[in-house]
């Protein structure tokens, strides 16, 4: 079967370079690195993920068609954040001044004198 | 039909391969469904960190990263001992099979006893959103705590159900249900219990990690 093409001693070895980027995870998080930080961390965090699924589960020895329905996941949850945020990464761009379009960028409009109707607090600040 | 070791092939299969790829290929469609349902969480943490970048990273350095570091090695180590689970299992070592399961279900236990101290000091710092949520210098981190109790609410309601289910299966490894020919069910609740590991893995940067320098 499968999974016995797979020795004991890989399994560690796997398991050794999780634990390393494991501490690359932190230690890369330590240096400020700007926005840098976050694409690094999760290209990390991916390539720990390649490893669990590739070795700890098989699918590296596993037919195409496992392939492809461990793939489908995260193709479909690829697409649905990459639209949702061709959405909210591009408002603001064409209309800044657009107050129902810029307001994720700039906050919520300020509200008319006296407040917005049904306003418990409208002294808050909103941020 | 019953599981047992000499006759493990339901009817309605051709051969031992043929029944071991559909139940391989039934876990992974229900993991699909299973990055759905976390897609739902990393979908509107993505949406709320990118409206309110500097609340989120303040909040962020509000967690533990310690306990957040510890549970990441201890989950990372169950995956170990699962995967040895699942070896033992291929040569019909019932013995190691059932020691290993035992070590992932304990390692289980201690992520969750982890989580258990990391919850009670954020309870006892007020990292609750509600009305005595204590991070007056970004209101808005309360939606970085609302996904953060979400988030790992959820997926610790996972481990509790792999530790379950594990459980299951060692009691059934004890009792010889399984063999170096059909161990199945072994192999498939392994990939249960790797998917919760890799949630953790994202869930690790993302929450503990966002911006050590505010």
């Amino acid at each position: 079967m499968s999974s016995a093409t797979i020795s004991k001693k890989s399994y560690l070895l796997v398991w050794a370079a999780l634990m390393v980027l494991l501490g690359a995870t932190w230690g890369v998080a330590e240096l400020n690195l700007g926005a840098a930080n976050t694409i690094l961390a999760l290209i990390i965090a991916v390539i720990k993920m390649g490893l669990v699924i590739f070795f700890f589960m098989h699918v590296r020895y596993n037919n195409r068609l496992t392939w492809i329905f461990a793939g489908a996941g995260f193709v479909w949850f690829w697409i649905m954040v990459s639209l949702t945020m061709t959405d909210y990464l591009t408002r603001g761009w064409l209309r800044a001044q657009d107050a129902s379009i810029s307001y994720w960028q700039e906050g919520a409009p300020t509200p008319p004198p006296g407040g917005n109707p049904g306003d418990v607090n409208t002294t808050k600040s909103n941020r | 039909m019953r599981n047992q070791a000499n006759a493990p092939m339901a009817e309605q299969f051709e051969t031992l391969e043929q029944q071991e790829e559909v139940s391989r290929l039934g876990m992974w469609a229900f993991l699909a469904t299973e990055v759905m349902f976390f897609g739902g969480l990393f979908m509107a943490y993505t949406v709320y960190r990118h409206a309110y970048p500097h609340a989120f990273a303040i909040a962020s350095k509000h967690t533990n990263l310690l306990y957040g570091t510890v549970n990441t090695a201890i989950l990372l180590t169950s995956s170990l001992w699962m995967a040895f689970a699942v070896h033992a299992a291929s040569e019909g070592n019932r013995k190691l099979l059932v020691r290993y399961l035992l070590l992932t279900i304990l390692f289980a236990f201690g992520f969750l006893g982890v989580k258990a101290l990391e919850y009670r000091q954020d309870f006892l710092e007020h990292l609750i959103p509600g009305r005595d949520f204590a991070v007056p210098e970004a209101p808005k981190s309360e939606i970085f705590f609302y996904l953060y109790w979400a988030m790992t609410g959820l997926h610790g309601l996972h481990v509790l159900i792999g530790i379950g289910l594990l459980s299951v299966i060692a009691w059934m490894s004890s009792r010889g249900r399984f063999s170096e020919k059909y161990y199945n069910p072994v192999e498939v609740s392994g990939l249960y219990w790797h998917f919760v590991d890799i949630v953790w893995i994202f869930l690790y940067p993302l929450l503990y990690l966002i911006d050590r320098h505010v």
